[in-house]
């Protein structure tokens, strides 16, 4: 016969492995984050997307609201198509937003940051975000920054 | 000559306690449905190979979650991307320590006292004994084992990889002064449920049947003398570690290599 004090002890021993999966899956890893259920989406056309990735942060003042759900490409219009999913309690962002995309420190990810303009009509699902500003692009600025300085002599910077 | 014959009987003998060691895991296997009918069986072995195995394990996991995170802390802040801590110290548990480390422990804890149970109970004839009254040694005493280790060792394992994350949150965001919020979202953003945790189960079960397995088996082959029977607790945790690293390495190129 089995003492009872060691099925119990048995039985937290399993509660306690179960709850250490289950914190893992849902704390640690992007399972509890997945699923569009209650947000919404809307799309925003980029000239260059830089590095950003499909699960990267969408953040409004700073504040996290929604990610990146897919990266496509437009081949009418050769602009990159990112699919936002923003959070149900967000539901109330202006229709004339303004969508950037960021960089978290100097060589930290990218990101996209919306900027809410002062519209009275708010966002609906599948709405495009027209007003857009691309990703830097090191090599862009560096080019840029070479040209100026030959034009100028040297004062660009 | 007398160097080739040395190296034959090498030879043959790797190869006859492998075929040995196959032939008692798959006596082990059949004794499952025995098992199914006195599940009474497993949750005593569970308690004695898993629960006893808790407190290292759950020690070493937060030690090694906060070590993990004053080392990365280290390096990431001369990149200025400490915000970066909390996937650095949850991928390099989830992924690799956890499983690791637990079967590890695992095995220097239990899989040297299955060891040396099983080796006892045959030098001091128990297991002649219930094989007098008709009882099967194998599915009588191993399979309950067998399966107990099985089951362990993921839970385990996942245990030591959540006590770390949390350990690194600790001395992170309390010690270190990393954004609390963005330890726990940068890494909810770069840890896939599938590519990183679902790999780290299948190693760790993979782990566990593999520790298991080998201190059974070194157990029931051991001499019936207490000298053998210390020689065959050594063995089981040289085998059972050289073989969750060899493991590790074959499970983490096929997982993770491109």
């Amino acid at each position: 016969m089995v003492k009872r004090s060691t099925e119990i002890s048995v039985g937290l021993f399993m509660l306690a492995g179960l709850v250490a999966l289950f914190f893992l899956a849902m704390k640690v890893s992007n399972l509890g984050s997945k699923g569009t259920d209650g947000g919404y989406l809307v799309t925003a056309h980029f000239q260059n997307v830089g590095s950003l990735k499909e699960k990267s942060p969408v953040t409004i003042a700073g504040v996290r609201v929604g990610r990146v759900q897919q990266i496509s490409f437009n081949e009418k219009t050769f602009e990159a198509v990112a699919t936002l999913y923003i959070e149900p309690r967000y539901d109330q962002l202006p229709k004339d937003t303004f969508a950037k995309i960021l960089t978290a420190g100097l060589l930290g990810e990218q990101y996209i940051g919306l900027d809410p303009g002062g519209s009275e009509q708010f966002l609906e699902p599948g709405d495009k975000i027209t007003m857009t500003q691309s990703a830097l692009v090191l090599e862009d600025i560096i080019g840029q920054a070479i040209f100026n300085q030959a034009e100028g002599g040297g004062n660009a910077f | 000559m007398d160097a080739l014959a040395r190296l034959g009987r090498v030879g043959i003998d790797f190869l006859e306690n492998l075929g040995r060691a196959h032939l008692l895991l798959w006596a082990m296997l059949r004794g499952v449905d025995d098992l199914m009918r006195r599940p009474r069986l497993l949750v005593e072995q569970i308690h004695s190979v898993g629960v006893l195995t808790v407190l290292i394990i759950a020690v070493a996991g937060t030690f090694v979650g906060m070590v993990l995170a004053l080392q990365g802390y280290y390096i990431l802040t001369q990149f200025a991307a400490e915000q970066m801590l909390g996937v650095m110290v949850a991928a390099s548990l989830v992924r690799e320590l956890g499983p690791v480390v637990a079967a590890l422990l695992f095995a220097g804890r239990a899989g040297s006292a299955l060891t040396a149970e099983i080796g006892l109970m045959k030098a001091t004839e128990q297991l002649a004994g219930l094989e007098m009254m008709a009882v099967d040694p194998v599915k009588r005493v191993l399979t309950p084992r067998f399966f107990a280790g099985l089951i362990s060792v993921p839970l385990l394992g996942a245990m030591f990889s959540a006590l770390g994350v949390l350990g690194g949150f600790l001395v992170g965001a309390g010690l270190l002064g990393v954004d609390a919020a963005g330890y726990w979202s940068v890494m909810q953003t770069r840890i896939d449920f599938y590519g990183d945790l679902v790999n780290g189960g299948i190693k760790s079960v993979v782990f566990g049947v593999a520790c298991t397995w080998i201190a059974l088996y070194q157990g029931y082959e051991a001499d019936p003398t207490s000298e053998g029977v210390g020689r065959a607790t050594t063995r089981t945790v040289v085998h059972s570690s050289l073989a969750v690293l060899g493991l590790d390495f074959i499970l983490t190129a096929l997982m993770f290599g491109e």
